[in-house]
């Protein structure tokens, strides 16, 4: 009675019943619905305030080792951006260690020759020192501090030694105008929560099932492992929509991220990704059959693989071409750029469809695995 | 108790290192995460795709796309006929911006007039999007500076210290080595205590004649040892694998890791008390790891946050050793620098551990 039944065939009755059971018990559990529901707003709203690449008020050191008008008012002009926070000094050594204690990312040296300098415009007029530890920053102080000083040459009226520039690029930044980052951050936020429940919630609490016992129990009932799989997956996908829509609504009305999609797209998407989401959670805790080895591979292989190789923060097309390669096989960057582009785009078919697709055959693979060991493991 | 003690601290290692699908969790994936993460975790921007409609097929327009086809940023150029097609690639994402000349470009550079091409971005993508403008602008100004040959000084000489080139490597891999580090030792403490609850074992651990004081030092030592070896492969890895300069005291980053792992193992420990189950100590994990990897600096600067989570990021372990790792790398940082980013993980380690065993006391009566 116990492995024959694997093969029955499928009975809709038995699959209710199945899904009835483990509905019940989610619900039941606390901590299930707190990973379900509190955990997503927590993390939308650390995603939304803890990660910004606007930068601004970059603490910069400006030496002042010429004391002419004409110096102090580049001086002045430093102390007037609102990108950086000026620690003004007279000696290149007070600021130089200071830098290496991180606690300026940079430094401008306006040198004693400036007014020669200023005159002749043969060599740069300034010194700028940055921090490239930070790559990143050293890049925006460098850019910033250049710019304020050509800004500022020409405001002072010598626009024909600065240099106008005779060929220019107007730049308009569709779907975002503004600019801000945490319009296009936010929707991939959600991304990397949906994962992180999707697969952690699914891989631990199967994984606790097979870690108890109460999983062989289930198998040995004549209940076919597709049905027993679908009954396990359906509440999870039921929680999982839930609280995608929910994050989507607290993106909209709290963090301003229009929604110029229509709300269908955005569920057919959500529904296309907990596919490959919930299925990688079930497979994680069909290999591991143990709550400690589940968390640990879904945290390395879920969370990590979903914040840094998802496109959320760093760009896919920068990465070298074998990485761009691997991470065709991580759902979550298929869901990230489609989630962005119905969020500040609108319907784009052209971006879905290849995405859905790709994240059902990911779906589909796991599932098809986590079938096959587990069927194994009833003839053992 | 010194034999009862280092009998504890074996079984512990024991428990982590016999069943050989912990053992391979333990070393494999983070390995494996460091090749991987440190060559995708870039914020350079590379590979751009971009698109050309030239309305105005003059001479400076073809000079303007010469230059693009051979900078180092652009991948591929795609030309397109009509502004619906240049659309259509935005939308699909197949580009990330596209430039457009219109018809009397190279006639407004011949008469001297400011002529301006229109560069449509891509905004899903802002911040690459912003990266490319500027290149874009570079090129535009080294064409233009061809028109006006003569005064371009440019207005600032720029030295990026400690990092000349800036290569986004030298500063993503020593980090690693800290955030994987740390995911280990707090999934290896958090759910130590946790789990020996649900199976039971606490029971028997709790009519043991072991103290609290031990427990806690018998569940510390071996996450220590664990963390502080991955810690150390992975600072090597830095060192030798990719060649990252190590300019600061060995000594001092080694004793500024175990000092790291140590707060990590006090806060894992602290929650591991607290649950009852190991799924409410993975909750509990969770929502630790996932702010002290944001609030660190690893992802985005700390000084672009919120005054407020500045202040949070205060108390996080990782943010100093974050300091500590990548100033040893880098900026040769002498030891008085080091200690004062370590005192406060002393502190948060000193604090978290012995509230660990306050809690394991309390639940001993």
């Amino acid at each position: 009675m116990s492995s024959k039944p694997a093969t029955a065939g499928f009975s809709a009755r038995r699959l209710s019943a199945l899904v009835r059971k483990e509905s019940l018990q989610v619900v039941r559990d606390p901590s299930a619905m707190l990973i379900a529901f509190a955990l997503p707003v927590l993390l939308l709203f650390l995603f939304a305030y803890a990660v910004s690449l606007d930068v601004k008020g970059v603490r910069l050191g400006v030496v002042l080792e010429s004391d002419t008008a004409a110096a102090q008012s580049l001086a002045a002009a430093f102390a007037a951006t609102r990108y950086f926070e000026i620690l003004p000094a007279r000696d290149r050594r007070e600021v130089a260690p200071r830098l290496v204690a991180s606690e300026i990312r940079g430094f401008v040296v306006i040198p004693q020759d400036f007014e020669r300098r200023l005159r002749s415009r043969t060599e740069p007029l300034i010194q700028v020192v940055t921090d490239g530890s930070q790559p990143n920053t050293a890049n925006f102080v460098a850019g910033y501090a250049e710019g304020v000083v050509s800004s500022w040459l020409v405001a002072r009226g010598g626009a024909r030694n600065a240099g106008v520039m005779p060929l220019r690029i107007e730049p308009r930044f569709w779907f975002n105008p503004e600019i801000e980052t945490r319009r296009f951050l936010i929707p991939g936020a959600i991304a990397i929560v949906m994962t992180m429940i999707g697969t952690m919630l699914t891989a631990l609490v199967v994984a606790r099932e097979w870690e108890r016992g109460t999983m062989e129990a289930v198998m040995s009932t004549p209940a076919g492992i597709v049905e027993i799989l679908a009954g396990k997956l359906a509440p999870y996908f039921g929680l999982g929509i839930v609280a995608t829509l929910g994050c989507a609504l607290i993106s909209i009305l709290l963090f301003d991220v229009p929604l110029r999609g229509s709300w269908a797209a955005l569920l057919l998407l959500s529904c296309s990704f907990l596919v490959p989401a919930l299925g990688q959670g079930l497979l994680i805790s069909t290999l591991a059959r143990n709550q400690f080895v589940a968390a640990q591979i879904a945290l390395l292989s879920g969370f990590l693989p979903a914040l840094l190789l998802s496109g959320f923060i760093f760009e896919i097309d920068s990465m070298p071409a074998i990485i761009r390669v691997v991470t065709y096989i991580i759902p979550a960057r298929h869901f990230v750029s489609s989630l962005q582009t119905v969020f500040l785009a609108g319907n784009v078919w052209s971006v879905f469809l290849p995405s859905i697709l790709a994240m059902l055959a990911i779906g589909s693979v796991f599932l098809g695995i986590t079938a096959r060991k587990s069927r194994k493991s009833l003839d053992t | 108790m010194i034999t009862r003690l280092s009998a504890q601290i074996v079984k512990e290692l024991l428990s982590y290192l016999r069943d050989p699908r912990s053992r391979l969790t333990l070393v494999a994936p983070p390995l494996v995460q460091l090749l991987v993460f440190s060559f995708a975790a870039t914020l350079e921007v590379e590979n751009v795709e971009l698109a050309v409609l030239d309305q105005d097929n003059g001479y400076w327009s073809h000079e303007m796309i010469q230059q693009l086809e051979a900078a180092s940023f652009v991948s591929g150029i795609r030309f397109v006929q009509s502004p619906d097609q240049l659309t259509a690639l935005i939308d699909r994402r197949d580009v990330l911006a596209a430039l457009r000349f219109p018809q009397d470009f190279s006639r407004d550079v011949a008469r001297g007039r400011p002529a301006a091409a229109q560069a449509v971005i891509d905004g899903r993508r802002a911040y690459a999007g912003q990266v490319t403008l500027a290149y874009l602008n570079q090129v535009a100004a080294n064409v233009g500076a061809g028109i006006h040959a003569g005064t371009t000084v440019p207005p600032a000489a720029v030295r990026h210290w400690f990092n000349p080139n800036l290569v986004y490597q030298w500063f993503i891999v020593p980090s690693l080595s800290g955030l994987l580090a740390m995911l280990i030792a707090l999934i290896v403490t958090g759910l130590s205590i946790a789990r020996e609850r649900e199976l039971g074992t606490f029971d028997q651990l709790l009519v043991s004649p072991a103290r609290p004081i031990e427990i806690i030092i018998g569940k510390t030592v071996p996450a220590l040892i664990i963390g502080t070896l991955l810690a150390s492969v992975m600072i090597s890895a830095g060192i030798f694998l990719f060649r990252i300069p190590f300019t600061g005291s060995i000594f001092w980053l080694l004793a500024a890791v175990m000092l790291f792992i140590l707060s990590m193992v006090g806060i894992g420990l602290v929650i591991s008390s607290i649950c009852q189950t190991q799924q409410q100590a993975i909750l509990g994990v969770f929502s630790i790891a996932v702010p002290v990897v944001l609030l660190s600096g690893f992802v985005t600067p700390v000084e672009n946050m919120s005054e407020f989570l500045q202040l949070v990021a205060r108390v996080n372990p990782l943010t100093y050793y974050l300091e500590i790792v990548r100033g040893s790398f880098l900026k040769s940082l002498p030891p008085s620098e080091v200690l004062e980013n370590a005192w406060p993980m002393a502190l948060i380690a000193l604090v978290t551990l012995s509230s660990a065993i306050v809690i394991v006391k309390r639940k001993l009566q």
